[in-house]
């Protein structure tokens, strides 16, 4: 039985979820609410056969009352509010912005751990990229220093990520050690205006000391090849490079293009996070 | 002799760090302290100490610095009595606290950073520098790769939020001296008469101390330099050799010129293991348009896998590469060698 679902947002990314959402059998969309009454996502919405509301949350949540989970695709400060009216009717968020008020969840990693809180969240896209590697590798032995660079297309840096670019770098960095195991680390961002778009590229340098190679570079395919299964367009640019007690790799997110262009990969790791991890709440309630 | 007083042009030394890319970081706080009062006492305007990629960017992509900002900021603070003393910020890579640090620590002046075409990403970061009593600047890097007007506009981006100069910095030596005339003048037009326009030259195409000189013929008021030319890549603007060429051109510098030889002679040769210049790694560099910063990171990549660095940063300039992609050197020497391996099976 599908679990009713809502899309809170109707800017690039509720309506890149939207698409992955009609896509997914565990999930039934109910709507989404959108501010803009002319946004080309609540119109793309009604063309869909979903009802597109403009009225706010409460109205639309009043108007749905068999909704059991919601995504969050607003912005940090909308989100405050959006919780204690989801919260109010136990309704279960998946949060998209960086409001950080649940824990953090990155399927690879820490799917089944918060199958009972009231919300969680994603984290930053560089987080969903990285974090899987570095979990691998603390699974195989201590992971000293973990430090990754995230390279995204200028064209895909909206306003948003642009005036958070520190809480990007920080809570990523911290995500390494707290859902890495990494026992220190960092994160960089940068953005590249290139035409055609460049994709979503993320280095990642571990040092894993005396960690033997040949286990360490194993790990990281077994990662990046679980990752790959619920984001298509993640890969290895090149194979891990082992030197020196470091490990170094990196990997590109080439979005789906279901409504964000393909360049957009770091969006689209969001939304396919996301509905993962809708995914297995839903599993949850059927157990 | 004219009477007209043309606006007195401030040199902002980058020895202490720009020139720390050129030795790998590897500035040690004595090191720190007797260059900076040496250039205290010629007269500089600011002397900029730190990593070479500014606050925060010890790192694995940007090569570890042998001591912490803290240690050469704190040298550096108690040896300048009159100059300013100039840390370099890169929203990105450094956050909020490493500003609040450089303030307690004393620094007087930031540098703020972004690709040239990315200035909004600097804005929050620049009005923090200002709440915490520290004059900004705004740098906007690898000018080659937009147009003048954008490059005007984004200096303006910069200015309202609270820069009292923008440099356009030539990350990649990669400027000819028309490049730097229609940049310096469209900067100008646009916010001319609410801040100053500053050069930032590298040596790459053997053209920096030229390029700085046009800049301040368009109406450029502060230029960055180097002791003995140190610095990325081919390194910057020669200090000294700026300092004669401007007092040739009946431009004041308030500089003595004879302390700049003696320390950069005495002091920063001995000290630059590799002397910079301009050769087949660093002209490669400026012709193809790829960060100086890039410079020992290609050496490095290209030993590791057996390529030739040229190829390795004429891949990178392709790619469109901006400032900080160092990671994207040893991707692309990666590849060139598995390409090379498969051709040869």
């Amino acid at each position: 039985m599908a679990v009713a679902v809502a899309i809170l947002g109707s800017g690039n990314i509720g309506t890149d979820l939207m698409y992955k959402v009609l896509r997914n059998l565990a999930l039934e969309l109910v709507g989404v609410a959108g501010i803009d009454p002319s946004s080309e996502g609540l119109a793309r919405a009604r063309s869909l056969g979903v009802d597109a509301s403009d009225r706010g949350v409460a109205a639309f949540l009043d108007d749905h009352p068999d909704v059991m989970m919601a995504f969050d695709a607003t912005s940090a400060s909308a989100h405050v509010e959006h919780a204690a009216l989801l919260a109010a009717r136990g309704i279960r968020c998946v949060d998209l912005t960086p409001a950080a008020l649940g824990p953090a969840v990155v399927p690879d990693v820490n799917l089944d751990e918060h199958l009972d809180a009231p919300e969680v969240n994603l984290v930053t896209c560089g987080a969903q990229a990285t974090v899987p590697i570095v979990a691998a590798l603390s699974g195989v032995g201590p992971v000293r220093y973990a430090e990754i660079v995230s390279t995204v297309a200028s064209r895909s840096a909206g306003p948003g990520t642009r005036s958070n670019i520190d809480e990007f770098t920080t809570s990523t960095a911290q995500s390494l050690e707290t859902l890495g195991g990494a026992a220190e680390g960092k994160a960089i961002m940068i953005l590249n205006p290139a035409e055609p778009p460049i994709m979503m590229r993320n280095a990642v340098y571990a040092e894993i000391d005396a960690m033997p190679a040949g286990q360490a570079v194993g790990a990281v395919y077994a990662a990046v090849g679980r990752v790959a299964a619920y984001i298509p367009g993640y890969h290895l640019a090149t194979e891990p490079l082992v030197a020196d007690g470091v490990l170094t790799t990196f990997v590109e997110v080439e979005g789906a293009g279901d409504y964000l262009p393909r360049f957009a990969g770091n969006l689209d790791i969001m939304t396919s996070a996301a509905v993962r991890v809708a995914e297995r709440f839903a599993e949850g309630r059927a157990l | 002799m004219s009477d007209v007083i043309a606006p007195r042009i401030r040199l902002l030394d980058s020895t202490l760090r720009d020139g720390s890319h050129g030795i790998k970081h590897r500035y040690t706080p004595e090191q720190v302290a007797l260059i900076a009062g040496k250039l205290d006492e010629a007269g500089v305007h600011s002397i900029g100490v730190g990593h070479g990629d500014g606050l925060g960017a010890s790192s694995i992509q940007f090569m570890r610095s042998l001591h912490t900002d803290d240690q050469l900021l704190t040298a550096a603070r108690r040896a300048i009595k009159r100059a300013r003393l100039a840390v370099t910020f890169q929203p990105g890579i450094g956050t909020k606290r490493h500003l609040e640090r450089a303030a307690d620590l004393g620094a007087d002046l930031v540098r703020i950073a972004t690709h040239c075409t990315e200035a909004d990403i600097a804005v929050q970061h620049i009005r923090l520098a200002r709440q915490l009593g520290m004059d900004v600047h705004g740098d906007l890097m690898m000018p080659h790769m937009t147009t003048p007007e954008m490059i005007a506009r984004q200096g303006r981006i910069m200015v309202d939020a609270g820069a009292t100069g923008v440099h356009i910095m030539d990350s990649a030596g990669a400027l000819t001296m028309s490049d730097v005339r229609a940049r310096i003048a469209a900067m100008l037009a646009e916010f001319g008469g609410d801040a100053e326009a500053g050069i930032h030259a590298h040596q790459n195409l053997s053209l920096a101390v030229a390029n700085t000189i046009v800049a301040f013929e368009e109406g450029a008021t502060l230029a960055d330099a180097c002791l003995a030319g140190a610095g990325a890549g081919a390194g910057n603007c020669q200090m000294e050799a700026l300092v004669a060429v401007m007092e040739k051109t009946g431009r004041s510098t308030g500089i003595d010129l004879w302390t700049l030889e003696d320390v950069a002679d005495q002091i920063v040769r001995p000290i630059l293991t590799t002397p910079p210049s301009v050769d087949r790694t660093t002209l490669t560099q400026g012709f193809a348009g790829v960060p100086g910063s890039f410079l020992h990171h290609a050496f490095r990549a290209a030993e590791r896998f057996g390529v030739d660095a040229r190829d390795v940063l004429v891949e990178v300039g392709r790619r469109k590469s901006v400032g900080g992609q160092e990671d994207l050197v040893i991707e692309v020497a990666a590849q060139l060698a598995a390409a090379r391996q498969s051709a040869a099976s």
